[in-house]
This record gives C-alpha cells, sequence and structure tokens, in this order.
C-alpha cells in the first residue's frame, strides 16, 4: 500500500483504526474455511457509519478490492481477501439501533454480534429465530451477506425470512435505501432481496431492518432411536407428511453418535444407527398434540426407542448433545471439512447411502449430522490437511458429494455460501447463462469490481 | 541464538497443537482484550494463526508476532470455551519461551527473573529493604482498601494504587513448620506464594489459623521460590526450571496429604503447568513434579473437599459480599462453589452476585506492568461491575486478582474492601 494512499484511510478512520504491520494483516488472511491464507495490503475498521461509507469510496475511487468483514467465521472462504486487497472491519458498528415492540422490527448495525442480538430481543419478550451455528460471534451484516440458516430453518425460515430493508453503501459511497418498517412494501426494486446473500459483492451494508416475531409458548424435545438409518430418514418425511412442521428435526449417525458420547458422556446410545432429534413448540395444546403425533409416526415407523424429554433439564440435554456434534468430531483429528450439500428432504436416505458409498470409495472418516428437516445434512470429513495423499482424496469425495447432491436435485450450499472454495461448482448447478448475467450484473453494479471480487461467480 | 532454522524447528513441534485450531472463532466471544480493541491479533484464533504463519514462513517478522503474543492475559478464557479443546494456554507459553530463545530477554527482565527472583535470600532480602523504606515515597490513597499512590515512583508504576509491602513478611513471623496432622487426620504442604508471602501476609495467617482450628498439620518449609508463571510468561524457560528446581528441594521430603495454596496462579501453575513443561527435565524431577502436583490444591477446594465444610444456613447476614471467579480457579482449575462456599460459613456475610463475575480482571501477572492501559481498561469494567452488584465487600481466591481490584476500586475512590475468600472465614473463628 502505497503512504499516500494509507494517510488518506487513516483520515478517514483515524490512525488507531489502520493496521498495516506484517502480523495484523496476516490476522485477516484467513476466515473458518480450509483453505490457504490470502495477505490484504491494509485492514481498516471504521468507527462510524459515515466512516464505512467514506471509505468505500476511497477504495473505489483507486480501484482497491475492498473485503467487508464480521467475525470471520465463513466456511466458504467468503471473507479471505483479495492479494494485496483492503479488509474493513464491521464489528466497531455494532450498535442495535431500534427494537420497536408495537411494530414488530429491529435495526441494528452490520457488526451487531447475533447472540447478543437475539438476547436483547428475547429481553423485550420477542423471538428472532434465526440460529447460525456461529451466533455467539458471528455478526448480523455476515449472517444477512451469507442469508446464514441454523437449526430452526425448517419452522421458522432463514436469515432472509427476516430482513425487511438493507440500506447500502454503493461504490461511489453513496446510500442506496431498500425495503421498509411496513409489513407490506412494494416500493421500488426488491434490493435489499438482492443483498441477501451476496456475500459482499454487490454493495457494503450500512443497516438492517430485521423482522421479529412473537416467541413460542412452550416445547416439547424428544429423541427417537433407530436401528437403520433408512427408517430415520423415512421417519423425517412421514412427519412432514402429517403435516406437521417442527421447529427443529435433526439427525445424527452411527459415528457422530459414537463421537459425541466419547466426549459428552451424554448417555446417547452408541449401537444406534441413527438419531433424530425433534422440538415441537408454539401453543401448549398444540405442542401436546403434535408431540403426541410425532410419537407415534416414529413408532410407526419402526424406531426402537422414543425418550419424551420430561422438563427443561432432559430438554437442554438432548440439545446439548446435538451442540456438541461438531466440537466432538472436530477433536478427532486435526482437520475438519464440514459440508453443507442439501438435498430435497425426501431424498436424504438416497443421499446418506452416497455418502457412506464416497467414505468407502476415498477410505475416508465421514461423520454426519446435520438439519434433516430441511435437507440440509453435514457430511464432516475429518481428516489432516498436511497430509497431501489424503488431501487429494478429501478434494475428490467432496466433488463426489456435489455430483451426487445435484443429481438428487439438491443444490451446492444450504447455509454456507459459495464464496471462493465453491464457486468452481456453480456452474453444475446452474447454468452459464447464470454466470454471464451475475456477473453483468455485478458488472454493472460495481464497474472496477472492488467489491469482494472473485467470490461466488469468480472474476 | 537468533538462528532462524531453530526458531522454525521449535516452532515445529508445536505444529500438532497448532493445527487442532480450526479457525471457528468462538474465541471472540469471550477474550477480554478482544472486548476491547476487536482486533484479530489479539483473540486466540489470531495468535495461533500468526504462530502457524510464521512456522510456515508465511510470516517474516518474529518480532511482531512476539508483539501480539505479549498481547494476551493467559486468562484461560479462549481455552475454556474452545469447542476443539485447544490448549491456548500450553501453546502461548512454549511459544512466548521460543520467541524470547530467538530474540532474547530484554534486560529489565534479564535482572529481575535472573538476578532477583531466582536467588530466594537476595530477592527477600531486597524486598525486606524496600518494605523499610516505602513509606518515604509513598503516601496512603484508600483506608478500606489499604492502598497507597506514589508520585515519585510514577515513572515505574504509572497512577497505580497499590498495597504497601507488609512490614515483616511472612516467613519473618513463621520461618519454617512442620507440625503433625492433629483431628482432622490431614497434613498439608504450603505454600504462600510470594504475593502473600510479602503484600498480603493477612491471608497467609488467616490460612495458618484456619489449619490451626481445624487440626490440621502444616509443613511449612524454608527457602520456598516463586512459582514460577512470572518468569514463563516472559517467555524466561531458564528461571523457571531454576524456581522449580528451588521449590522441588525445599519441599523434597516433607511427608504431607495436600500441598495447597491461597494463591490461585500459583495453584495452576504447580497442578497444571510444571506437569506439562516436565518433560524438559530429569526423570527423578518428572517424579517429583508428578507427586506435587498430584496433591496440589487450592485452599478453598481443600477445605470444602476434603475437610467438607459447610455451611449450617445460607447466609444473610449485614455484610454483602460480591466474588470475583480469578481465571487460575474457575477456568483453569473448575474451581468456583467452593470459595462461595467458604464466605457461606461466615453469618456475618451475605453473598450477592455480581454480572461477569468470572470475567477476567484484567491483571494477567507482568501483563499489567507491560500494558497498563489495556490492563486498566479490562479492569474499570470489572469495577463496574462489582461497584453495581452494590457489595460492601468483594471476595476473590488470588492475590494478584486482589491487588489488580484494589487498584480499579482505589482509584475511582470506592469504599469497597477486598478480601481472601480464606480472610473471611478465618474471621469467624
Amino acid at each position: 500500500m502505497n503512504d499516500a494512499l494509507k494517510k488518506e484511510f487513516e483520515a478517514l478512520v483515524g490512525k488507531d483504526n489502520v493496521m498495516e504491520s506484517e502480523s495484523d494483516r496476516f490476522s485477516y488472511a484467513y476466515d473458518a474455511a480450509v483453505l490457504e491464507p490470502v495477505m490484504p495490503s491494509l485492514v481498516v475498521r471504521p468507527a462510524s457509519r459515515e466512516a464505512l461509507g467514506r471509505v468505500v469510496k476511497l477504495a473505489n475511487d483507486n480501484g482497491l478490492p475492498l473485503c467487508v468483514r464480521g467475525s470471520g467465521t465463513n466456511l466458504s472462504g467468503g471473507t479471505i481477501p483479495k492479494l494485496g486487497g483492503l479488509v474493513v472491519l464491521t464489528n466497531a458498528l455494532d450498535k442495535i439501533l431500534e427494537i420497536n415492540e408495537a411494530d414488530l422490527y429491529a435495526i441494528v448495525e452490520p457488526g451487531v454480534i447475533t447472540a447478543k442480538f437475539a438476547a436483547e430481543v428475547a429481553a423485550r419478550g420477542l423471538f428472532y429465530p434465526p440460529d447460525p451455528g456461529s451466533q455467539a460471534v458471528s455478526t448480523m451484516g455476515g449472517n444477512v451477506a451469507e442469508n446464514a440458516g441454523g437449526l430452526r430453518g425448517l419452522k421458522y425460515g432463514v436469515t432472509k425470512d427476516y430482513v425487511m430493508g438493507v440500506d447500502f453503501f454503493d461504490v461511489d459511497g453513496e446510500i442506496v435505501k431498500s425495503g421498509s418498517r411496513t409489513v407490506k412494501c412494494v416500493t421500488g426494486l426488491n434490493l435489499h432481496g438482492l443483498m441477501v446473500g451476496s456475500e459482499g459483492t454487490l454493495g457494503v451494508f450500512e443497516k438492517i431492518t430485521l423482522k421479529l416475531v412473537p416467541p413460542p409458548l412452550a416445547q416439547k424435545a424428544m429423541m427417537a432411536i433407530f436401528d437403520d438409518i433408512n427408517k430415520a430418514s423415512e421417519t423425517v418425511a412421514a412427519i412432514i407428511a402429517a403435516k406437521i412442521v417442527p421447529a427443529t428435526l435433526e439427525f445424527m449417525d452411527n459415528f457422530t453418535i459414537r463421537t459425541v458420547e466419547d466426549f459428552a458422556h451424554a448417555g446417547l446410545p452408541v449401537d444406534a444407527a441413527a438419531l433424530l432429534l425433534i422440538e415441537v413448540d408454539g401453543h401448549p395444546g398444540q405442542v401436546a398434540d403434535e408431540a403426541e403425533k410425532v410419537e407415534a409416526i416414529c413408532k410407526k415407523m419402526g424406531a426402537l426407542r422414543i425418550q419424551v424429554a420430561k422438563d427443561a433439564a432432559e430438554r437442554n440435554k438432548v440439545w446439548e448433545a446435538r451442540r456438541a456434534a461438531l466440537s466432538a468430531l472436530a477433536r478427532v483429528s486435526p482437520t475438519t471439512v464440514l459440508e453443507d450439500a442439501t438435498v430435497p428432504r425426501s431424498k436424504i436416505p438416497a443421499m446418506m447411502h452416497a455418502l457412506g458409498d464416497i467414505a468407502s470409495k476415498y477410505k475416508l472418516t465421514i461423520g454426519t449430522f446435520g438439519h434433516a428437516g430441511d435437507g440440509n445434512l453435514h457430511p464432516t470429513i475429518l481428516t489432516d490437511r498436511r497430509n497431501k495423499e489424503e488431501w487429494k482424496r478429501v478434494e475428490d469425495a467432496i466433488d463426489d458429494i456435489f455430483d451426487v447432491a445435484l443429481g438428487l436435485g439438491g443444490t451446492l450450499s444450504g447455509e454456507h455460501g459459495i464464496g471462493i472454495a465453491k464457486s468452481k461448482y456453480m456452474e453444475k448447478e446452474t447454468s452459464k447463462a447464470t454466470i454471464l448475467f451475475s456477473r453483468r450484473l455485478k458488472k454493472a453494479l460495481d464497474p472496477k469490481g472492488i467489491l469482494n471480487p472473485g467470490k461466488i461467480i469468480g472474476e | 541464538m537468533s538462528d532462524m532454522k531453530e526458531l522454525l524447528r521449535q516452532l515445529g513441534e508445536l505444529d500438532d497443537q497448532l493445527v487442532s485450531c480450526m479457525r471457528c472463532g468462538t474465541c471472540q466471544a469471550v477474550c477480554p482484550m478482544y472486548a476491547q480493541t476487536g482486533r484479530e491479533s489479539d483473540v486466540a484464533r489470531g495468535k495461533i494463526a500468526l504462530l502457524e504463519g510464521l512456522a510456515y514462513q508465511l510470516v517474516k517478522d518474529p518480532a511482531g508476532v512476539q508483539d501480539k503474543l505479549s498481547r494476551c492475559l493467559l486468562c484461560g478464557s479462549c481455552a475454556a470455551n474452545c469447542p476443539t479443546g485447544v490448549r491456548v494456554v500450553d501453546i502461548f507459553i512454549k511459544a512466548r519461551a521460543i520467541l524470547v530463545t530467538y530474540m532474547g530477554l530484554p534486560t529489565v527482565k534479564k535482572i529481575i527473573f535472573r538476578g532477583m527472583l531466582t536467588k530466594p535470600g537476595l530477592f527477600n532480602g531486597l524486598m525486606s529493604l524496600a518494605s523499610k523504606f516505602q513509606g518515604l515515597f509513598t503516601s496512603p490513597a484508600n483506608d478500606v482498601i489499604g492502598t497507597s499512590c506514589s508520585r515519585m515512583l510514577a515513572p515505574i508504576i504509572g497512577e497505580r494504587h497499590f498495597r504497601l509491602l507488609a512490614k515483616t513478611p511472612l516467613h519473618s513471623d513463621f520461618p519454617s513448620l512442620d507440625t503433625p496432622a492433629g483431628k482432622s487426620g490431614l497434613k498439608v504442604a504450603f505454600f504462600p506464594g510470594c504475593m502473600v508471602d510479602k503484600m498480603y501476609t493477612g491471608v497467609g495467617t488467616a490460612s495458618l489459623k484456619v489449619f490451626a482450628h481445624h487440626g490440621v498439620g502444616v509443613f511449612l518449609p524454608a527457602d520456598q521460590a516463586c512459582c514460577g508463571i512470572p518468569a514463563l510468561a516472559s517467555g524466561d524457560m531458564e528461571s523457571y526450571f531454576t524456581l522449580v528446581r528451588e521449590n522441588l528441594a525445599a519441599f523434597k521430603g516433607g511427608n504431607y496429604d495436600a500441598l495447597v495454596t491461597p494463591c490461585a496462579s500459583c495453584t495452576a501453575t504447580i497442578k497444571d503447568v510444571w506437569p506439562m513443561l516436565a518433560d524438559r527435565m530429569s526423570p527423578a524431577e518428572q517424579e517429583a513434579i508428578k507427586v506435587m502436583a498430584d496433591k496440589t490444591m487450592d485452599i478453598n477446594a481443600f477445605l470444602v473437599d476434603r475437610l467438607g465444610l459447610t455451611p449450617p444456613a445460607p447466609a444473610a447476614g449485614a455484610t454483602v459480599v460480591t466474588m470475583h471467579d480469578p481465571c487460575h480457579l474457575k477456568k483453569a482449575l473448575g474451581v468456583s462453589v467452593q470459595p462461595r462456599t467458604l464466605v457461606a460459613m461466615n453469618s456475618h456475610y451475605a453473598l450477592k452476585e455480581m454480572a461477569g463475575a468470572d470475567v477476567c480482571c484484567g491483571c494477567g501477572g507482568s501483563f499489567t506492568l507491560t500494558h497498563p492501559e489495556m490492563s486498566a481498561k479490562i479492569g474499570q469494567q470489572k469495577r463496574e461491575n462489582i461497584k453495581n452488584s452494590g457489595a460492601q465487600v468483594v471476595a476473590t481466591g488470588c492475590p494478584a486478582c486482589m491487588m489488580q481490584i484494589s487498584d480499579m476500586l482505589s482509584r475511582n475512590g470506592d469504599s469497597i474492601s477486598v478480601k481472601h475468600p480464606i480472610e473471611l472465614y478465618a474471621e469467624s473463628l
């Protein structure tokens, strides 16, 4: 970075908010994806939304590629900068600007932490449902940019279902407004819809308006134990077919069950081929009714045993086991590759079968758990990226997983994003025209290609 | 030694531990440094990435990495909350030593650690001399807390409000002890630690009073040395090994059921850090360390878990106490219930929890000297939480936390006294 430009950034955000040393820059060269680090030339941390806009303009004036970063928990390399580019941190913009209890919406700055926001909303007696796995640290800006999901996706939807509006900076640092505080709004193009899941390639978020809902009054959790993966998968389809939509409907395979039990000693049945963790919520009467029906369906579909949580402590135990899944698997080997190829839920039995075949074909350990209710499984490959020969097999296995998922009518990514990790597969799922259309769109909005270049649609 | 090859080789030995970090970034939620700065290089994930970058020569500036590594309280909040169980504190302690080997130890630290701390006789003599003259250049700051401040020493200690060195250190009043087990049938080896020996002697006498009351025999050998953590935190492995050896010699031949300390940091060091680094010592020393470490207990945990102290009724006394959980007690050793039990043993007190009782106080041992502004920022947050609890007393089981919290309260002119739980319990006997 030349000194004059650096000084201009310092003038915009203050000297203390500009980082240039090698060790500072290297600590923004990676995110949570298993990819090689890429060095930026400068890192800035604007302390106001106005300064954020001016940073975008200065970068554009100088043709400097910029990568907006919240907490860097991205699993597809979306927050890995361009070599020599600029990293723009949003974590100083962490104010909840408004929580409106009468009109059920909130307005936040992009750097607000998801879990802190959800807790603040809960303290006002309301509910913000999206709960991505990284919610303790992830930012709302990142959640919107990636269209983050979570455990409650099946019933409550994902981030996009809660975005009522986004104000964002275009490359000239001008504010573009889209959406409203109102439930209904057809004013102008649906630009906030375009921003959701755009991974920082089309604009830089200034503030976000989010929908809030009343919380459910009651919950009931249960664990259904199966001696056959197919029976578990078919049970998922049967529950939905019975017109019941549980808040969460999670799956764990035998390898994951054994690993979690070794680690957390939660009393899981280590002989079970598969587990379903199910929670229904809503009005107490409805919850009791649906829980009974779900139990009956599980039995009918051949569950060996069903454990219904009798109280909050037992319910907590069920979900502790699920929350421990990734930690437990990740402790088995040095490198953990968490995939999120997603299939229509009726295809889960076929997907599970294929994952078993892929694991034996490439001699890899794959533990699978995830959001069975919405077809979003997380096959987790346990490996060591330092072992080059094995890493090659991992890459080949990932290619196969995508082929299978797409063959079943599924999608490359349910909730982790395309970033740089999956951009090469984009054409397989969509079409050449889709990519060209997207590139033309980007070119029109970002002629110099400074906004997170290389992500989703390549360059 | 400034041999790049050797630096890379030593970092290579950490590789298996470094690689276990999956970069999820969960540590950002709990790191007290990150809460202040929002900078990735201040959180565990950033530092681990930097060490890996250095090991694989993606980062070329060891001095820059060393500087980032120093910006850490070693509080272990990250390790205690790490989904994949990365041994963050172990990694950072070893990495600091590796970088000091490469970069060299600053002269001031050389003088302090190698010239003074590792020579207990000389160290005690110097401290006792200082305690005689400290009144000349300090003035009282807060009577309730018992702190002083000093304009003359400001270039060294800054704006700090500190507790004066005790007129007579604990080892002068009790040069050594070797009393048999009484009615409890138990005998402890007592390791007061430097701060209790020289500054918070009241904690030491309270401990001895409690042992006597419960018929616990005490083995207190002369010539105890520092547990080694200050030297180690500065990457001075040589001084650390000297100190461990001095302590092994001092406690050799002692016959005791548990080695008890009233200092959370000393307990965590002897129990966790000594065994972690034992493989670099002789087989006989390794065996001695294992025996000592296995027997080492925090004093709160000893009294509650081994002696079985149970409060007669929930405390509802007139004086409100709030508790601060030292990182080295709760996060390192899982001890948090026992200090509260000990306070509840005294019916004059009632417990009222503050917000964020287990958030680091910002002391971090020598961190408070090397990064005073950051330390004070983190400490000020702790002060707000203490103040908001409405308590008249704050109790904590670590003299280093006591020192930091005293400084913060005193600078704000608060009338809240700072005590060790053992002092509150001893008052009732």
